[in-house]
């Protein structure tokens, strides 16, 4: 894993949603990356989400990939678009449907913690 | 100018004992005598990758496997997409004169060649690494997240895209090398096992054993050679969760591109080969290009507009829902079928003659687009 990744993950385990911005034109971005996509910036810097979003997508995967997640199925994955201006994957509660608010909260599975929506 | 000069295609479906190169084998032997094209002929090669055989260096091996000594060779990655990128840029090299003959080649022993866990897992490795697979999601969960936005944007049901499952099995269940061949209707499909909302398993399109090989040629070596007339790709993202609009994903700007080179326009393509993992894929696809109105493919399919006796004629031989899907191979079928139907070389499943065919593949998840338009050039 590569040192934006190691950042976003062990904001998780800190119970923090970090998504970048950039310092010249003021661009949300995720995932992370080393630069500005929208002006090519290096100036690009951390920023704690307020972890509110609404539903873009959400499916619930029945047919897991691994062990591991077989020990959690059935599972709902969306896609969230957060109030910053970003879209990301997480875990979403059973209940949640497309255009629901949502608000982040974290999980450990499997030696990790993973962000999972809630109704907000 | 240049022409697919000679196609085939294995039967899809388990292979027990087979392997990657002896499936390839095969389908290029069969492929280099339709064309009438000897070994010595062809100057440039061109495979796919195999999940099951991850050689660094495909393509040379797959040429001294067949005594083929090209001028021009390597391998494709851009997934499901890899074999119409192939065609795509053996037509390139014919038009610049660097190439008389070239073989297009794919195949791997999907299926037999791994455990289903195993397939399942290194397939989901087309998620985001850091971002996307620690979250467990499969192939299908990507689609299925596509396809609740899409059924929820237009108000559709999961019945509207059980449908093209239906659809693609009615075909396959008339070609003899075709994985699943049993009819199902729409209740089937409905009521076949959940994998991840709201697809289901007759949603998803098998893991099967198989192999397709193309020769496209400077010359119309044969009588049924069909003219390569356009050709177009578009690349907007690599992971759904940096979709920016699930209407534009980069599928009609590849048929643009494609449709501006051959200087025709939809309303004159007769025959369809539209790639199809998943029902939602079909659906997205010719809703996309333009060959249905959004929200309105489910209904031509009622209609029977893509049945093989209809308007316009859709993947003949059962598309990867139903003839099945053996990774790269698996999307030059649809390419192979529209070469045999063109040409008059289709056999017992024949449609009415029809001149025009547009063939179009999607790579990772709606990720990489290639669209070919195939001309059957009037004959004397």
């Amino acid at each position: 894993m590569d040192k934006l990744a190691q950042h976003f993950w062990s904001g998780c385990n800190e119970g923090e949603l970090r998504l970048q911005r950039c310092a010249d034109c003021n661009h949300a971005q995720f995932f992370p990356r080393s630069h500005c996509l929208n002006c090519n910036s290096d100036h690009v810097e951390w920023q704690v989400s307020k972890g509110i979003g609404t539903i873009y997508s959400v499916t619930r995967v029945e047919r897991a990939p691994t062990d591991e997640f077989r020990a959690l199925a059935p599972y709902c994955i969306a896609l969230v678009d957060l109030d910053e201006g970003v879209r990301l994957m997480a875990h979403a509660n059973r209940t949640l449907a497309i255009g629901a608010k949502v608000r982040v909260t974290f999980f450990n599975h499997n030696n990790r913690s993973l962000p999972r929506f809630e109704p907000l | 100018m240049a022409y697919l000069t000679g196609v085939a295609c294995t039967p899809f479906g388990r292979h027990e004992g087979s392997s990657a190169l002896g499936l390839m084998t095969v389908a290029v032997r069969e492929a280099l005598k339709n064309a009438q094209v000897a070994t010595a002929q062809i100057d440039g090669l061109l495979a796919g990758y195999a999940t099951t055989f991850p050689h660094l260096m495909l393509a040379n091996l797959v040429a001294e496997q067949l005594g083929i000594q090209p001028d021009y060779c390597h391998a494709i990655q851009s997934g499901g997409a890899s074999g119409l990128t192939m065609v795509m840029l053996a037509r390139e090299l014919i038009r610049s004169g660097r190439c008389k003959n070239i073989l297009c080649v794919a195949g791997e022993n999907r299926l037999s060649g791994q455990t289903r866990d195993m397939a399942i897992q290194s397939l989901s490795q087309v998620g985001h690494i850091d971002y996307e697979v620690p979250f467990g999601p499969t192939v299908p969960a990507y689609y299925a997240l596509l396809a609740a936005r899409y059924l929820h944007e237009h108000g559709l049901k999961e019945s509207d895209l059980a449908q093209f499952a239906v659809l693609m099995r009615n075909h396959a269940s008339t070609h003899p090398g075709a994985h699943q061949r049993d009819l199902i209707n729409v209740d089937a499909v409905l009521n076949s096992k959940a994998i991840s909302s709201p697809l289901k398993l007759l949603d998803c399109c098998p893991i099967s054993d198989g192999a397709a090989a193309l020769v496209v040629s400077l010359e119309p070596t044969t009588a049924n050679a069909l003219r390569i007339r356009g050709a177009g790709q578009a690349h907007r993202h690599q992971h759904v969760s940096q979709i920016k609009d699930i209407h534009a994903t980069g599928a009609k700007a590849a048929a643009d591109l494609a449709f501006r080179e051959a200087h025709i326009d939809r309303t004159q393509i007769e025959y369809l080969g539209i790639y199809d993992s998943f029902t939602i894929t079909l659906m997205m696809l010719l809703e996309e290009i333009g060959f249905a109105a959004p929200g309105e493919a489910a209904i031509k399919v009622r209609n029977g507009d893509f049945s093989a006796q209809g308007a316009l004629p859709l993947n003949t031989h059962g598309g990867l829902l139903s003839y099945g899907h053996c990774g790269v191979a698996g999307g030059m079928a649809h390419l192979v079928e529209a070469v045999l139907q063109l040409s008059g070389d289709a056999g017992a499943r024949q449609i009415a003659e029809r001149e025009w065919g547009y063939v179009h593949a999607d790579g990772g998840v709606m990720s990489a687009h290639v669209g070919i338009i195939l001309q059957r050039e009037q004959r004397n």
